[in-house]
């Protein structure tokens, strides 16, 4: 779904400081009616992460973590049973996964004596049970389920929500019987940068030449499509030349402005196919 | 050229295109001594006093054109300057004085302040009032001789000042009193001046000059021909010369555009010469990875930009790009950047123009339907008049670098590396050398391919000349860059300088090749390019000994190259290579005496051509569009007739004129004695008698065999050994903790025998896929014996070819592979414990799966809000409704099943949601809603076989047993904080907890003896003594109950028996 500009400020707008809940969700959901769920979802992540961006050093000076953990101390302490670090992160605007991993951290750093590694952190915030107090680990795996933007739930979901557009692209190509190369078969090759998909014979898509196609489970906000121009498109572009680009879940109309130079901005599948030889949909 | 000057302030302020003093355009330097050429702002005096060209001018002209009086040819210039000092007098603009040629001038110097106030009409030109005809044909004679036996410097500029003259407008009081051509010819013994200082004169000497050069006028491009043949001066002066100007312009087919469609595109990654083993290290490969990208962005924020006048390259893009090139010296990338960048080079700007004007230069598809192609042209012709500049800029506009050249020469010189300029020019070099050694196919006349072919040949050589051009100014700039100075060296030469430089060698001898291209007869290819490398020299560069000898031969090759259509050379070919070496005399830094001394250190022409297949010259490759297309220049001609006779219109027609090409016979290798010699002599025999396109598909078909060969046992003998070392490996790896090295080296060598079948295997591929190409790509009607011999010529070839290579390198490759492999192989996670991934590969899709279970993802999801329910907080009333649950659970079964979107991150996070579910499930944190049967739930009611819970739980076992391709962490039940759950569990959640042990052993998810101590391990940790006897009386439960029970079939009806069991003793 296309949105211009002015129609995803709007929602932008909204979603100033709204919380990264369940119920906060549904709230979106009955403003914006007319929008699909899964790009209101996909704004609403990409905003909030903006906004933890933004104010991800405030939380992280040594006086707030100190604070942070004091306080989780004081209120389990009163109510181990009370979702004592999920109110917390609400209260400061922060992630409540992020929330977690900086007391989790705070927490080890005072049991081991030691900074621990990182990669420690990661394993038992994905799974809670290794957290050494039972206490800890209720708190933490309460804000992971919770939050809806962080957490390893949400990269999970992130993740599948990917992998299931790149298997829906690859039948879609299958039907329109488009030979390709997948970006697996690139890698084994030994490509440097590589899209999902590279097709073996170009088409054209609405009268540009595309040679590759890459597909992104998200919605195509200005500063995400910078990013995936900086770090991806542009890179296949200079390898491959002109390709297309998928935003399953839409992307700013006015972003869609490389169509000479060679990136083709779509929210879905492409009708408008012409192969070497032969027109595959009427014009 | 002076003429132009006083031409030009006479012209009208309301032109459109304000024509351009053709002296002003070299302002970087001081003018040359030309032929026609004396600059208007000098006196008389001040020029014979400049120097020593006019003497050395008379010497040439002695030697070689006895015929003509030397005194005519002077007395003719000392003419042509007075007559330019009277012009400039009449000129009413002071501006006209500041053309003092001998000041550099900015090249962006204004003319449009030399235009007279005054606008005078045209005159018209009448041949009644010509005087002094006979004077006036002595000396068209004289100077079409010059022109003709290339005696001026350059032809063109000559042609230029000729039209300049034919379009001349005298004043019209200089006119009306000089109707009288009785009273000129009385004037004339006065002075010399009369004899053009009216507009009849000099358009009568024009015409006369035209007719004497119509053939090198014929020659140029259609709008030329039609502006000529429209000029209303030249049939009214001749119209025997319009009448053949006419036809000639109505046969000719030399439309030139040069706006030529070019795409830009981005050099294309292949991983042959790309990927990761081309590099020496993993860093290396990174870097270079990021520098391409880097590259191409410094190149669109160019393209966007760099016509906006605030914008500076430098500024904006300098520091970028030296921290690129200290990036490329950290890791010694310059060469193969040095390569990519070569490459981009000649793809954007091989056109006529420097390249496109813009990225998206191809026609619109939408632009193309609404016109059709035929308006398409029209559109074109319209677009060029936009983008080719149409100012008069004279016929020697000094070495530029147009459209994205100069992209390209600003990061030369912003990144200031003498390790990329180094490697540049390897690379430059190289591909230079390679495009010089072009070879074109000889043409057969019998039979009717050669039009087709001959096209395909010219195509070649167009691409190939062009990139040649740009390559070698690139060398050129890069090579001459250091010495390079803003003007002239004042004083003397520094001697110093050239001593040391005089021993240095050049970078590329290219005295050698333009000796070797003479000698071969491929100067058509070598000195346009040559050309390009020396219009950039600095100005001490051609008085060095070396490009001393490189210019002497220049000038008698120029010398030599009388135009007209014989034998040896077309004309067209011979007219390119004396544009560009006209043009070439008057670059700034090349010094005017050179035209004009003989050096008597100069070399021999070499006369003695050796007559080869290579040759060139004899081919007719140039046309009007290459020529047009590398000497732009050349439509000064054309513009300055344009801006004369405004708004010509006219349809016209024409047919295509074919080209025929001539072959040069090549000559077979003389017969040796041995019996090898004479296999290869047969072979060369065999396709002497044959057609030439015979022996191309022969090699073409040989080349490809051979290297499709080499990729087939790539991906077949050398995969399948691979994959058994991986095999070997994986078992050897384990066994103890061994050499990697070593292992890898006894791995190899043990597959280097079998390496030794590619030699047999090869042999088989090229015998069977050799002749199939043979057959296909030669025409039917073969005879079977060439056919034959053909196909074992080919697959010789390609056998040499695929086996040469194989036999050296096969161990080479193999160990190679092995290791990449091997190297893939340490770093899988996990590894060398056989992989969870090896069990989910072997699942498929049921049978006859539609693939339309709810996607992963949205399980996940939907999971998530489950456990986010039960984990709370919860706002009031919130539940879960248990028909909705057991929904879910069902669809999760369906999701699981079909494989086609499932990944392994997506089912193992399936599986931990699931047996989280369960915790929360038996430690009853999921506020179940049953609907209506709610307001009637009890304790009572709820307990027992028909408990809700223990439903979904049954429906969570199947689960995990049928549907999960990866292993289900069920002992997270255990863990210390699923555990936790039921500290304050009352005995429902106990019963289920037991229900739930029972149906993981049932279901062989977890055996017994697991169950048992994951229980007494539970029983150690710090829990509250009652929760720690309630555990323990669980186990015991649970392990007499399992003991008791174990012959019995029906797990569900057994564990309601054993928890009433654990009710009556609690």
């Amino acid at each position: 779904m296309k949105l211009s500009k002015a129609q995803y400020d709007e929602i932008a707008q909204f979603l100033g400081h709204v919380q990264p809940t369940r119920q906060s969700l549904r709230k979106l959901k009955e403003k914006f009616p007319s929008q699909s769920q899964s790009t209101l979802l996909s704004i609403f992540s990409q905003e909030y992460q903006k906004q933890i961006k933004r104010t991800h050093a405030k939380h992280h000076t040594a006086e707030a973590i100190e604070t942070y953990y004091q306080r989780y101390l004081n209120g389990v302490m009163k109510n181990a049973a009370a979702p004592v670090l999920l109110d917390l992160a609400n209260e400061v605007d922060f992630a409540p996964s992020l929330m977690a991993r900086i007391v989790l951290e705070r927490f080890l750093q005072e049991k081991e004596q030691a900074i621990p590694s990182k990669t420690l952190i990661s394993s038992m915030l994905r799974d809670p049970s290794q957290i050494p107090d039972g206490v800890l680990a209720n708190q933490v795996y309460q804000c992971t389920v919770n939050d809806c933007c962080y957490g390893p739930l949400v990269d999970c979901i992130k993740h599948a929500v990917g992998h299931e557009h790149e298997v829906l692209l690859r039948e879609m190509l299958l039907e329109k019987n488009l030979s390709f190369i997948a970006e697996d078969q690139l890698r084994a090759k030994g490509y440097d940068k590589t899209p999902d998909f590279i097709l073996e014979v170009p088409v054209a898509v609405e009268g540009h030449i595309i040679h590759w196609i890459e597909s992104k489970a998200s919605f195509g906000d200005e500063s995400s499509h910078q990013a995936y121009l900086q770090d991806q498109f542009w890179s296949y572009w200079n390898r491959f030349g002109p390709g297309l680009v998928i935003y399953w879940y839409g992307f700013i109309e006015e972003l869609d402005c490389h169509r000479e130079r060679g990136i083709l901005l779509k929210d879905c599948f492409p009708t408008d196919i012409v192969t070497l030889r032969h027109s595959m949909a009427q014009r | 050229m002076g003429a132009a000057s006083g031409w030009a302030n006479r012209s009208k302020p309301s032109r459109r295109i304000n024509p351009t003093p053709v002296s002003a355009e070299r302002p970087l330097s001081k003018p040359k001594t030309c032929f026609t050429s004396t600059p208007v702002s000098r006196s008389p005096a001040a020029h014979w006093s400049a120097g020593s060209s006019p003497e050395a001018f008379a010497a040439v002209q002695e030697g070689n054109l006895s015929s003509v009086m030397s005194n005519s040819l002077q007395e003719e210039r000392e003419m042509l300057k007075k007559e330019r000092c009277k012009l400039l007098h009449q000129a009413s603009s002071p501006a006209g004085i500041s053309f003092d040629p001998g000041t550099p001038t900015k090249p962006s110097y204004t003319r449009s302040a030399s235009l007279p106030a005054e606008s005078h009409l045209v005159t018209c030109a009448n041949p009644a009032k010509v005087s002094c005809k006979k004077q006036l044909e002595c000396l068209a004679q004289l100077y079409s001789s010059c022109i003709a036996e290339n005696l001026v410097p350059n032809i063109f500029l000559e042609l230029f000042f000729v039209l300049q003259l034919l379009t001349s407008k005298g004043t019209s009081t200089a006119e009306d009193g000089d109707s009288d051509p009785e009273i000129s010819e009385r004037n004339r013994d006065v002075s010399g001046r009369q004899h053009f200082e009216s507009v009849h004169n000099c358009v009568y000497f024009a015409v006369r000059v035209l007719d004497y050069q119509f053939e090198i006028i014929s020659h140029l491009e259609k709008g030329m021909l039609k502006l000529l043949a429209e000029n209303e001066r030249i049939s009214s002066f001749s119209p025997t010369l319009h009448k053949r100007l006419r036809q000639a312009y109505e046969s000719s087919t030399a439309k030139v555009s040069l706006l030529l469609p070019c795409s830009v595109q981005s050099v294309s990654f292949q991983p042959e010469t790309d990927n990761r083993s081309n590099f020496p290290s993993d860093r290396a490969f990174q870097v270079f990875k990021k520098q391409r990208d880097i590259f191409y962005e410094l190149l669109r924020e160019w393209e966007d930009n760099h016509e906006k006048t605030v914008w500076d390259f430098e500024r904006v893009l300098g520091s970028k790009i030296r921290a690129m090139m200290a990036h490329l010296s950290a890791t010694c990338n310059h060469s193969r950047f040095a390569r990519l960048f070569q490459k981009q080079l000649i793809q954007m700007c091989k056109g006529p123009i420097g390249g496109g004007a813009s990225w998206g230069d191809t026609p619109d598809q939408d632009v193309l339907n609404m016109l059709g192609s035929d308006n398409l042209s029209r559109l074109k012709r319209l677009q060029e008049r936009f983008v080719v500049p149409q100012s008069i800029r004279g016929p020697c506009p000094p070495p530029s670098f147009p459209g994205c050249q100069q992209f390209f020469r600003d990061f030369i010189l912003s990144a200031g590396s003498y390790q990329f300029n180094q490697h540049l020019v390897d690379s430059l070099c190289l591909k230079i050398l390679e495009l010089n050694g072009l070879t074109l196919v000889e043409h057969d006349h019998s039979d009717g391919e050669t039009d087709m072919e001959e096209q395909d040949e010219k195509k070649r050589f167009t691409v190939a000349l062009l990139s040649l051009r740009l390559l070698a100014k690139f060398l050129g700039f890069i090579v001459f860059l250091p010495y390079r100075t803003a003007e002239q060296p004042a004083g003397d030469m520094p001697d110093s300088a050239l001593v040391l430089r005089n021993q240095t060698l050049p970078v590329l001898d290219i005295l050698k090749l333009l000796r070797q291209s003479i000698r071969d007869q491929r100067s058509i290819l070598t000195i346009p390019w040559i050309v390009e490398y020396l219009s950039l020299v600095d100005h001490v560069a051609p008085f060095l000994d070396y490009y001393r000898k490189v210019f002497g031969l220049l000038l008698q090759v120029y010398r030599l190259m009388v135009l007209s259509e014989d034998k040896e050379m077309s004309f067209l070919n011979k007219l390119l290579i004396l544009a560009v070496l006209g043009w070439l005399f008057q670059v700034p830094s090349v010094p005017e005496e050179l035209f004009f001394t003989t050096d008597d250190r100069q070399e021999r022409f070499v006369m003695d051509t050796v007559t080869s297949a290579q040759a060139l010259d004899f081919v007719p490759l140039v046309d009007q569009q290459l020529l047009y297309t590398c000497c732009p220049y050349l439509s000064e001609l054309r513009k300055l007739l344009a801006s004369f006779v405004a708004g010509s219109g006219g349809k016209n027609g024409g047919f295509i004129r074919k080209i025929t090409p001539t072959a040069a016979e090549s000559l077979a290798p003389k017969a040796s004695v041995t019996q090898q010699k004479l296999q290869v002599d047969l072979e060369q025999a065999f396709f002497h008698n044959q057609p030439p396109s015979l022996r191309r598909t022969v090699e073409f078909v040989a080349e490809r065999v051979g290297s499709n060969c080499v990729k087939h046992i790539k991906a077949t003998l050398v995969a399948d050994l691979v994959q058994r070392a991986e095999a070997m490996l994986q078992d050897k790896v384990k066994e103890e903790d061994v050499n990697h090295d070593k292992l890898l080296e006894e791995v190899c060598t043990h597959l280097y025998e079998e390496g030794a079948q590619a030699l047999i295997k090869g042999r088989e591929f090229c015998k069977k896929k050799g002749p199939e190409a043979v057959r296909v790509l030669l025409p039917e009607e073969t005879s079977a014996a060439v056919l034959s011999s053909a196909e074992s010529i080919a697959v010789e070839l390609a056998t040499e070819k695929a086996c040469g290579w194989l036999s050296a390198n096969i161990a080479a490759l193999i160990k190679r592979e092995v290791k990449a492999t091997f190297n893939r192989m340490l770093k899988v996670p996990g590894f060398p414990l056989p992989g969870v991934d090896a069990v989910e590969l072997r699942r498929d899709c049921p049978p006859g799966c539609q693939h339309c279970a709810p996607f992963p993802s949205q399980m996940i999801n939907e999971i998530k809000y489950v456990l986010c329910v039960a984990v709370g907080p919860r706002e009031e009333g919130e539940v879960v409704d248990y028909v909705w649950l057991e929904c879910l659970l069902g669809r999760l079964s369906q999701t699981l099943r079909c494989r086609k979107f499932m990944c392994p991150t997506a089912e193992q996070q399936l599986a931990k949601c699931t047996v989280e579910l369960a915790s929360l499930l038996v430690s009853d944190r999921v506020p179940l809603s049953l609907g209506i049967k709610s307001s009637e739930k009890s304790p009572e009611r709820l307990r027992g076989k028909n408990d809700p819970t223990s439903g979904l739980l049954k429906l969570l076992f199947s689960i995990w047993k049928e549907d999960f391709g990866t292993s289900v962490p069920v002992q997270l039940i255990f863990s210390k904080k699923n555990v936790g759950y039921l500290t304050e569990a009352k005995q429902r959640e106990w019963d289920l907890f037991l229900f739930l042990l029972h149906g993981l052993t049932e279901h062989e998810l977890m055996r017994t003896s697991e169950i048992q101590s994951c229980l007494h391990s539970l029983e150690e940790l710090p829990w509250p003594s009652d929760f720690v006897k309630d555990l323990k009386r669980l186990s015991r439960v649970f392990v007499s109950e399992h003991q008791i029970e174990k012959p019995r079939t029906n797990p569900c009806e057994l564990t309601r028996q054993s928890l009433a069991t654990v009710t009556t003793q609690s």
